[in-house]
């Protein structure tokens, strides 16, 4: 019995005084869990299948957004004003080549087997498929090492909350990342495009009645989650650098999340991701590091046990 | 305005319709009568674009739509209320309306505002989801949404399913209030009396063929009908 309260507050002693680090560190990690998992909980809403080259196109993303700040920055470090350009170069680079990569995707994967009324297991085999090849071409053509990014600006403590010292990094994460989620969420509840995706993910027949062309709905779907897997990646490759393998474990992690949420919910996408992030940087304090990655599907084994539609529940295309 | 001929769908190896033809003039009220898997809810599929047929063709106010796709129908001036109503269950009231305007440009709040008045209870419901309306109040807003294109034919499909008889009343005048504004109407249904003292002129299917056709005063007295539809001994 004692041995237990020995263990707990010697653990609770590490989170004692690291708490405040893990929270932040967790909310950031949590915030590019969020924003990949968008790409699957969308796609999942109007085709009702997981796109396994997801992790392809977050890698993609990562690749575009180092390639492009590696010439412009090189070694240099950037005055403010120019850590502003290129960060916004580096979101759009990365968003850009992900909502690229996702497009073909879309047409070369899936497609053709959607004009065929392919079965499901079809369009795993075909992504599965085309994640590989992404991947290897990658490593074929961009060495199989990690590559670190030209980093956009200083990476300094800002301030520090309750002696903890915050990164400018994280803020920085923190920021484009909930910035770009209120913006799809506004775009999908309000806006006549995201009505349309509702409307397809909900009832596709209905919603081509009521004249949504449902392909051209289908592509845009494929252009939004792209995007944001995109960005993700240039997010990510800033602190971790890039290399051919490094969709493989956040982007399974960020499927995870999006079942946690609810699949098919893009809030329940964003809430999956952040309280992955966190849950998984607390665990640190509970579980050897090299253990963290069984973490996040602990978690999800046992939400699903609990709840087997995720948290919010599996509602298509709700706004709300 | 509605002018089909000969044509044939099939699902697979089932052939649905068997080459069929008819017609629809302008401002009439069109009833389609038949059993239980006849190819009524095919041949209105067929009408927008959810099923190509195979042969023959639809032609609608001169123009050929025979392999033309759904999401156009819409924008042609057909509108279709599906069977089963199909409300999107995560959007509210309001929202099922606004997607019926989906291919309008501009401001339409004039029109759901009329829908609301034609349809007053849809009113009260405007915030409430889709799915937690009840049968009668999710067959209104599937006509109110399907009106709110401005179609000039609209196809109905079984409007009166699963109704009880207060509210299968009350959606016949409201199908008679639409025909009054100008909209044509193509009316499937399985309460073939009521369709038949609303409607024009009728056409009977059976098994993927048109079998009968005529004024709806003719086929409400003819004997088949009396006998099968209207469950009347000869
Ligand atoms: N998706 C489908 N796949 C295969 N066969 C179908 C499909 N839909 C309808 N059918 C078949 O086509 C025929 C016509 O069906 P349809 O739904 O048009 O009949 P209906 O007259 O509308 O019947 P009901 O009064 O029951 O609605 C039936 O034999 C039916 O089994
Ligand atoms: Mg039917």
């Amino acid at each position: 019995m004692s041995g237990i309260f020995q263990f707990l507050s010697a653990h609770f002693h590490i989170l004692h005084i690291t708490f405040w680090p893990l929270l932040v560190g967790g909310i950031a990690n949590g915030f590019i869990y969020s924003l990949i998992a968008i790409g699957y909980t969308m796609v999942y809403g109007v085709l009702r299948l997981i796109n396994f080259a997801h992790s392809e196109i977050f890698m993609a993303g990562g690749f575009a957004s180092y390639f492009l700040l590696h010439a412009l920055i090189g070694h240099s470090t950037p005055s403010t004003g120019g850590s502003i350009l290129f960060m916004a170069l580096g979101m759009l680079s990365g968003g850009l080549c992900g909502m690229l990569v996702a497009v073909i995707l879309e047409r070369v994967a899936y497609r053709p087997l959607r004009r065929r009324n392919a079965p499901k297991l079809a369009y795993l085999i075909s992504a599965i498929g085309a994640s590989y090849f992404m991947f290897n071409l990658a490593g074929k053509e961009f060495g199989r090492y990690n590559l670190s990014m030209a980093q956009p600006f200083v990476n300094h403590s800002l301030f520090t909350i309750f002696g903890a010292p915050v990164q400018m990094y994280y803020i920085v994460i923190v920021a484009i990342s909930a910035a770009m989620l209120f913006l799809l969420d506004r775009i999908v509840a309000t806006t006549k495009l995201g009505r349309g995706i509702r409307a397809v993910a909900q009832d596709a027949e209905t919603a081509s009645l009521m004249g949504v062309n449902i392909d051209q709905t289908i592509v845009v779907t494929f252009m939004l989650g792209g995007f944001f897997g995109g960005l993700a990646g240039f997010l990510f490759g800033m602190s971790s650098g890039v290399v051919y393998t490094m969709g493989f474990t956040p982007a399974l992690k960020a499927f995870t999340a999006a079942v946690l949420g609810g699949i098919g919910n893009v809030r329940g996408a964003m809430i999956g991701g952040l309280l992955l992030g966190i849950v998984e940087s607390f665990s640190i304090a509970f579980v050897n590091g090299a253990f963290i990655d069984v973490v996040a599907f602990a978690i999800l084994v046992l939400v699903l046990l609990v709840r087997p539609t995720g948290i919010l529940g599996e509602q298509l295309g709700r706004s709300a | 305005m509605l002018q089909v001929t000969d044509t044939i769908v099939r699902y697979g190896a089932i052939t649905a319709l068997h080459g069929i033809s008819f017609n629809v003039e302008k401002g009439e009220i069109v009833t389609l009568l038949g059993a239980n898997g006849a190819g009524k809810s095919t041949t209105l599929r067929m009408l927008s674009g959810l099923h190509a047929p195979e042969s023959g063709t639809i032609s609608f106010e001169g123009k050929d739509l025979t392999q033309v796709r759904a999401h156009e129908f819409t924008r042609l001036g057909i509108s279709h209320v599906p069977e089963g109503r199909r409300i999107f269950p995560q959007m509210t009231v309001e929202e099922n309306l606004e997607m019926g305007g989906f291919v309008r440009k501009g401001s339409f709040d004039d029109d759901v505002d009329q829908i609301y008045s034609s349809f007053p209870i849809l009113r009260d419901r405007r915030k409430q989801l889709g799915s937690n309306l009840s049968g009668g109040e999710q067959q209104m807003l599937a006509i109110g949404r399907a009106l709110m294109s401005k179609p000039r034919l609209i196809l109905l499909d079984e409007p009166s399913m699963g109704l009880a008889p207060k509210i299968i009343q009350q959606i016949f005048e409201i199908i008679g209030e639409i025909r009054e504004q100008g909209t044509t109407v193509l009316l499937v249904e399985q309460n073939a009396a009521q369709a038949l003292r609303l409607a024009d002129r009728g056409y009977v299917m059976e098994n993927g063929r048109i079998v009968l056709s005529d004024t709806a005063e003719n086929l409400l007295h003819d004997e088949r009908v009396r006998a099968v539809y209207l469950g009347e001994g000869v």
